[in-house]
């Protein structure tokens, strides 16, 4: 895990007089899963939008998958994967439908599109129900189909914001099943939660306060060098520091 | 006394395909004791909402029966939309009024005053006083959510409901919440809320675990995982990932699921010994070392296996 897929140097945002993402630097290595922690308002989303290409820094440097997120930012969203809880499929096609609209927009086309679509089918046993309505399938489905087409490029990285929200333990676990197959085949995972428990299967966490990086780790040295017996503890001393109460 | 009683409550909707019913409710019986705190825990899907919106009279259940505070959620509806505070899972006041007015609203939509009330939500109130002027739309996450609190508090109701009041919430606004859900249980305010997070259900008297539209069990948090009913094995190591696979693929694993920093394991025979399970990850590989511990289990142990029966 040396080859650097996300590297950051004092990465900055401000909107007017407000700095919502404050000199961060940190990197992400090749095949790592990542979590980015935060409280609401800390500038998570913000900074995610930055290194995903939809957003132009203020001042500080970054590049995802080797393209500079100033200059090279068509060729950042073509290299990488997205998936959130509030946008990830469109409800009114089919299961096969979000496959080929999804497949199509991120450059795969032909027989390569016909066959990825079928392996992704396949893995998660959807064969049968290709051709039901999104809206109409179960929740953890939407999120295991969302996060296999976020990937179904085979990008360099994949950006997951709150991918597991409202699902039943089971099937959250299974979900992260997916997360950690996909960081085996050598895709780095980044990922934020709200689930403390979701903190410590990442090989590396990240906690940002007030626009800041506080802390950045494994969970286990986070968990030693803050004296807390579990990632919600260190989360709790560094995040009740924030001043800023804002969205 | 019970302030709430659930009666066999049944819901319908109808499905997407012509050959199942989907069933909302399916037979659903629970009683709530005055002032306590009630969750019902369970994911997306499990027919919390309906539940709500059947006690606070907004939907009616195609069976069974169920009394609130002593009323009737079908013939008694009046009385009962004045006794309850409800606040609805997504943000639901008037995005465009400010703190202020929002509060005025449902103070006059309950014929009373703002000033009346004001000591019930007083604690909660003073940390959105310095925003009072300004429109609820353009309110912090954590602050919406309290002036929804609030708005479902100024009648002072006898019922609180709350439908997923923390979720998406971080970790630390969730402790906030649940502190005030505590202070106003000291008033008298019996509670019932709803939520995804398990960490949650420890922080109730009495919890439900609701799933597909049946309630799994109904205890305290500490009966609950009490009768868990088989040992639980945390097993941990460096390479986390070839641990689970190599568990999973033993043929004395029940269950394995990761949990944190250790993967929880259930096993067929409930006399396995720690060599047993060091012998066997020898023998396919795993040579690493690897932490062994029998723990008590917790309450989303028990929801899983719940979930597996």
């Amino acid at each position: 895990m040396n080859n650097k897929v996300i590297q950051t140097e004092n990465l900055t945002k401000t909107f007017g007089d407000f700095t919502a993402v404050n000199t961060i630097s940190f990197d992400v290595y090749e095949g790592e899963i990542f979590g980015f922690l935060g409280a609401n308002g800390a500038g998570k989303t913000t900074a995610m939008r930055m290194l995903s290409g939809l957003s132009t820094p203020s001042s500080g440097k970054a590049s995802v998958a080797g393209f500079d997120v100033y200059r090279q930012t068509e060729s950042i969203k073509k290299n990488i994967g997205y998936m959130s809880q509030k946008f990830s499929l469109y409800e009114d096609l089919t299961i096969r439908e979000n496959i080929e609209l999804f497949g199509g927009i991120y450059g795969l086309r032909g027989r390569l599109l016909q066959e990825k679509k079928m392996a992704l089918l396949k893995n998660l046993e959807l064969e049968d129900d290709q051709m039901k309505l999104v809206s109409s399938i179960p929740l953890g489905w939407k999120q295991k189909l969302a996060f296999s087409i976020a990937i179904l490029h085979e990008p360099r990285v994949v950006f997951l914001d709150e991918p597991t929200g409202g699902v039943d333990p089971i099937t959250r676990r299974k979900f992260w099943d997916l997360i950690y197959a996909a960081a085996a085949k050598g895709i780095t995972v980044f990922v934020t939660t709200h689930y403390m428990d979701e903190a410590e299967y990442c090989n590396r966490v990240s906690i940002m306060v007030d626009g800041k990086i506080e802390a950045l780790d494994s969970p286990d040295r986070l968990k030693i060098t803050h004296a807390a017996g579990s990632m919600d503890e260190v989360f709790q001393q560094l995040a009740r520091r924030a001043v800023r109460k804002a969205d | 006394m019970e302030t709430i009683i659930v009666e066999n409550i049944y819901k319908y909707y109808p499905a997407a395909t012509k050959k199942e019913r989907n069933k909302a409710l399916n037979g659903i019986s629970f009683t709530v004791k005055n002032g306590e705190i009630f969750g019902l825990i369970g994911p997306d899907g499990a027919g919390k909402t309906s539940l709500f919106h059947i006690l606070t009279t907004l939907l009616l259940a195609d069976g069974g029966r169920a009394t609130v505070d002593g009323f009737d959620v079908v013939k008694d509806y009046k009385q009962i939309r004045k006794r309850v505070g409800y606040m609805p899972g997504r943000f639901s006041l008037y995005q465009d009024l400010t703190v202020e007015e929002n509060l005025q609203f449902f103070a006059t939509a309950f014929e009373t005053t703002v000033e009346k009330n004001l000591d019930l939500i007083h604690e909660i109130y003073i940390q959105l006083e310095p925003f009072k002027k300004r429109r609820a739309g353009k309110l912090s996450g954590g602050m919406k959510q309290k002036l929804a609190l609030c708005c479902a508090l100024i009648h002072k109701p006898s019922v609180l409901f709350l439908d997923e009041p923390t979720t998406g919430v971080d970790p630390v606004s969730r402790k906030e919440f649940w502190q005030m859900l505590k202070s106003l249980q000291l008033q008298g305010i019996t509670t019932i809320v709803s939520t995804p997070y398990m960490d949650e259900a420890n922080l109730c008297d009495r919890i439900g675990l609701l799933q597909n539209g049946s309630l799994l069990g109904i205890d305290t948090p500490e009966n609950l995982t009490r009768n868990f009913g088989k040992p639980l094995f945390a097993l941990k190591a460096e390479q986390m990932y070839p641990l689970l696979l190599h568990m999973r693929a033993y043929d004395q694993t029940a269950t394995c699921y990761g949990f944190g920093d250790y993967h929880h394991i259930t096993f067929i025979d409930p006399h396995i010994q720690q060599a047993d399970i060091r012998s066997y990850l020898q023998g396919v590989g795993f040579t690493e070392p690897v932490e062994i511990r029998q723990i008590a289990p917790g309450i989303e142990d028990c929801f899983m296996d719940l979930l597996n029966h």
